[in-house]
């Protein structure tokens, strides 16, 4: 394919706030004191699930230091979601800032502003509640039967899709006529498959520091994937216009979804105005685990049918997911395990535009953690259960796993028709795929894992080798909801402004958001100057989520740019006295047929010489089309059939996320994503005990992979040009993900001829498998 | 905690200067660190000594500062990431991590290159496996370490990659 020539994007530009976190300059939340300063500290609940009869703060105010005690008696009654998506929220309003009930171990009881972190853990300790505790559920597969606790029961609890089963959500939907597609297969094959529970773990804690400004509005700096979503969601809670409100995301440390949730903003913003006094409320790393954001436990009922060719007939997923006491994302999530993963695959009658498709998810609440948003957003679940379903229709069926795949994905072109009726709570928009590398990842993964001498590898004694493979996809942004904007504004040094809306967590956005700007611009990224994420100083965007930024906000900049762009050669006409049509805009300078100008001397005239304007532009830019970038996994694996222990000697990720704007950004973006996708295969889980208590909330046994547990990884840019994105650019952060797990368990039946069906593979698992075999 | 006398009053020497201050005696070497001397380069990931984040060099040996009290420092020299400059010029370390794109949310950064600052003072020309064990106490969530591992190489050489 012909390919044009671009100067900034597609490469390897140095972060633009590289500098600053390499010297430690670099300013997060907690990096800032303001005078009198409060810290905040919450009070959790020790039970599962329990009334509070009685709460008494009197001692705890009356403690030297303590400025304000808050309880469920002195905060605004309002139901709201943590859930930090577009409006309005499918999730439902099941939560308040503090409530008269818990409903997990870790749930808010009261919170506390004093004049040091240690006088605030002292004054927790003097609120003193009488519980009335109540049975609990603990389990997702009995939350639904007639003697389970109901969870939620507030007055207008209409919201939750079934209170009276537990239910906060559920979804379904059937294209084609999945029934007579499994009747007329030569093959059935179903099985069900367990997810776990485990944590995004940035290494950065929630935290949020709130003050009034001299004009008396609400300022809050917050560690937050969505700012214009925290205003909007708080203000209602802290009963103020969204216009006093100020939402300023500095540099965070990570966030992985789970800060596209509200936690902390609401109760440090009520003490704020409670005392008129700045307060910072910043999580343990225990709090983190317990009180925070959890992906998704699920079981998921797998099941493919095809014919002996290999051609697939049906496909069908059934979730039961554990949303943990709250809903937040128990809709949009379970959403996306069947919209990320069937419509990768085709039906044997695609081509009379029929595929036959099941998809059916309830999300039930349980008396433990809430889950919510996580990098793969669901689709890590979906992948495991079906990529795992499919390696083994491809076992029975005596073919090779990957010609069983080839066989039947979907192609440029292709129209899956479960986008358009499964959306992200609410009906999709139909997507036509305008971009597909898939079949090129999979053929250079297969060549840089040595698939095929792999494959043939004779295997016996204690040591087994094995080598998996999975296919996967995601999508870029959410269709007809994802708005991004940006503004920019040019200098008199021929440098610019660039504001956005956009939320860098670490990401890099605001370095390809710069690059992007600066291909437009003629200029060089560098020279375009990242302001990000201040409600205040910058347009809108829906914040960091959804595999969007790149695609969305990286449209909105280049449109920004363009017209940028048009009213410097609008100027620069009169300035060189020559035509449009002779005008390029390169190096920083408008050059002409025979004179040129610098980008400066453009501002100049414009600010101080004729016709005064300043020379700026806003866009914002939504998508309709959602491309799917796609990806192939491979992992090379020994499973020692002693201990049951399994290690990742080589592990490959073919990706193709189009035009990839900054390549060691897209790989770094691909080798975090693996990482996290090995830890959930490999090692974390969260265990509790009987009474809902998390037995690790803490690194020493909340495994998370360190340097030495990593196998090597071989990243794979596979280049596409999708059409409607910048660039031709689509995403690439969440993706890799959904790969480690499916990979790494079709890699472990290649080497035991067992099937785990239970994520993480533990020694443990392992062990139990092989005996059970 | 109200006896006042038993604060200690300490000196250290931090990033080359000499700092003398009055601490309680369970304050953490990172809340001196952090909340005396107002360097904020250091980050607290756990307050546990699991994560790594709160590493400084304590007489050039990498020490979770969460973990330690300030007036375990007393008579030390202490480095925190504010002092991996040379002259204003970046250590070739902290280069390496931004040519590398080491460097992700960077919150485990800090940390991280002063590890590798310590290793390499010790040993200019690690393997690989060697590097992996000096920086498997520091938890990095966004890079999967690869780009980290490749940058202290990169450093190792002489800034080629």
């Amino acid at each position: 394919m012909k390919r044009p020539k671009y100067r900034s994007v597609g490469q390897n530009q140095r972060k633009v706030d590289g500098e600053a976190l390499v010297t430690g300059q670099a300013r997060y939340v907690d990096d800032i004191e303001l005078r009198g300063m409060l810290y905040g500290k919450i009070l959790r609940s020790p039970h599962a699930h329990a009334r509070i009869l009685e709460i008494d703060a009197d001692e705890a105010r009356g403690l030297p230091g303590v400025h304000a005690v808050l309880t469920h008696h002195n905060v605004p009654r309002i139901q709201y979601t943590t859930a930090g998506q577009g409006a309005p929220e499918p999730s439902p309003k099941d939560t308040f800032v503090l409530d008269e009930k818990v409903r997990y171990v870790g749930d808010s009881v009261a919170a506390v502003a004093a004049e040091t972190a240690q006088i605030a853990e002292e004054a927790l300790k003097k609120i003193k509640v009488r519980w009335e505790v109540l049975p609990a559920v603990l389990d997702m597969e009995q939350a639904m039967t007639p003697d389970a606790p109901r969870i939620h029961e507030m007055p207008s609890a209409n919201e939750i899709s079934n209170p009276e089963k537990n239910i906060a959500a559920q979804v379904e939907v059937t294209d084609g006529d999945p029934e007579r597609g499994f009747a007329e297969a030569d093959l059935v094959v179903e099985n069900h498959y367990r997810a776990g529970r485990v944590h995004a773990s940035h290494t950065e804690p929630h935290i949020c520091i709130t003050c009034l400004d001299e004009a008396g509005r609400l300022v809050v700096r917050t560690s937050t994937q969505v700012p214009f979503h925290v205003r909007r969601i708080i203000a209602p809670l802290v009963n103020l216009p969204i216009g006093k409100i100020r939402v300023i995301k500095p540099r965070i440390g990570g966030g992985f979804g789970a800060k596209q949730e509200v936690l902390l903003e609401p109760i440090c913003a009520l003490l704020t105005l409670k005392t008129g006094r700045p307060v910072r409320i910043r999580l343990t790393r225990e709090e983190e685990f317990i009180s925070s954001r959890t992906r998704h436990a699920q079981i998921l009922r797998s099941k493919v049918g095809a014919k002996s060719d290999g051609t697939i007939t049906a496909t069908e997923l059934e979730v039961l997911a554990d949303t943990g006491a709250y809903g937040s994302h128990a809709l949009t999530v379970q959403c996306n395990t069947g919209s990320k993963s069937l419509p990768l695959y085709r039906t044997h009658q695609y081509r009379k535009g029929v595929n036959n498709v099941h998809f059916k998810a309830t999300a039930v609440y349980t008396n433990l953690p809430v889950a919510g948003a996580i990098r793969g957003y669901g689709a890590p679940q979906g992948f495991f259960a079906l990529d795992s379903t499919l390696d083994e229709m491809a076992h029975k069926l005596k073919m090779d796993p990957i010609d069983f795949r080839l066989k039947n994905l979907v192609r440029k072109g292709d129209s899956p028709a479960l986008l358009e009726k499964l959306g992200e709570g609410r009906e999709g928009v139909k997507q036509i795929l305008k971009s597909c590398g898939v079949r090129e990842c999979i053929k250079r993964g297969m060549a840089e894992i040595e698939w095929q001498q792999k494959r043939a590898r004779k295997n016996g004694g204690v040591v087994r080798r094995g080598v998996g493979m999975a296919v996967l996809q995601q999508g870029s942004g959410i269709p007809g909801i994802d708005m991004g904007a940006v503004t920019i504004k040019l200098n008199e040094d021929g440098s610019f402004n660039l504001m956005t809306g956009a939320t860098d967590l670490g990401t890099g956005s605001d370095t390809i958001l710069a690059q992007i700007a600066a291909e437009v611009l003629g200029t060089a990224a560098d020279k375009c100057h990242v302001f990000s994420s201040d409600t205040d100083l910058t347009p809108y965007d829906t914040g960091a989520y959804a595999s969007s930024t790149t695609y969305i906000t990286g449209m909105a900049a280049k449109k920004a740019a363009e017209e940028i762009r048009r009213k410097v050669l609008a100027r620069a006409v009169r300035m060189l006295s020559e035509k449009r049509g002779d005008l390029t805009l390169e190096n920083g300078r408008v050059k002409g047929r025979k004179k040129s100008i610098s980008l400066g001397e453009v501002c100049a005239d414009a600010l101080y010489e004729h016709d005064q304007e300043q020379i700026m532009a806003t866009a914002s830019h939504i998508s309709y089309d959602c491309p799917p970038p796609f990806a192939a996994h491979f992992a090379d694996v020994a499973v020692d059939t002693e201990t049951g222990q399994v290690r990742v000697l080589k592990y490959v990720a073919a990706v193709d996320c189009g035009t990839a704007i900054n390549p060691q950004l897209a790989e770094g973006q691909t080798l975090g994503g693996i990482h996290m996708g090995l830890g959930y295969a490999l090692s974390e889980e969260y265990q509790f005990d009987d009474r809902g208590r998390l037995m690790n909330p803490r690194f020493l046994d909340y495994k998370i992979l360190s340097a030495s547990d990593m196998p090597e990884i071989k990243v794979i840019l596979v280049p596409t040009f999708e059409p409607t994105g910048p660039f031709g650019a689509k995403s690439v952060s969440e993706i890799p993900t959904n790969g480690p797990a499916p990979a790494i368990g079709n890699a472990i039946f290649h080497a035991l001829g067992v099937r785990l069906r239970e994520v993480p593979f533990t020694p443990e698992r392992v062990l139990k498998a092989l005996r059970n075999a | 905690m109200t006896a006042e006398s038993k604060n200690q009053a300490i000196q250290l020497v931090v990033n080359g200067k000499t700092h003398r201050a009055v601490v309680a005696p369970q304050a953490t070497l990172l809340e001196l660190i952090r909340d005396h001397l107002g360097l904020t380069g250091t980050k607290e990931g756990c307050g546990k000594g699991q994560c790594g984040a709160c590493t400084v060099l304590l007489d050039g040996k990498p020490v979770n500062s969460c973990l330690m009290l300030a007036v375990q420092a007393q008579g030390h020299q202490v480095v925190t990431i504010e002092g991996a400059e040379h002259e204003k010029e970046l250590d070739p370390i902290q280069q390496a991590f931004i040519d590398e794109g080491a460097v992700q949310c960077g919150f485990c950064t800090p940390g991280l290159i002063l590890s590798a600052r310590a290793l390499l003072d010790q040993h200019p020309h690690p393997d690989e496996d060697h590097i992996k064990e000096a920086i498997s106490g520091h938890l990095c969530r966004c890079t999967g370490y690869s780009a980290i591992i490749r940058a202290i190489r990169r450093a190792a050489s002489g800034g080629k990659s």
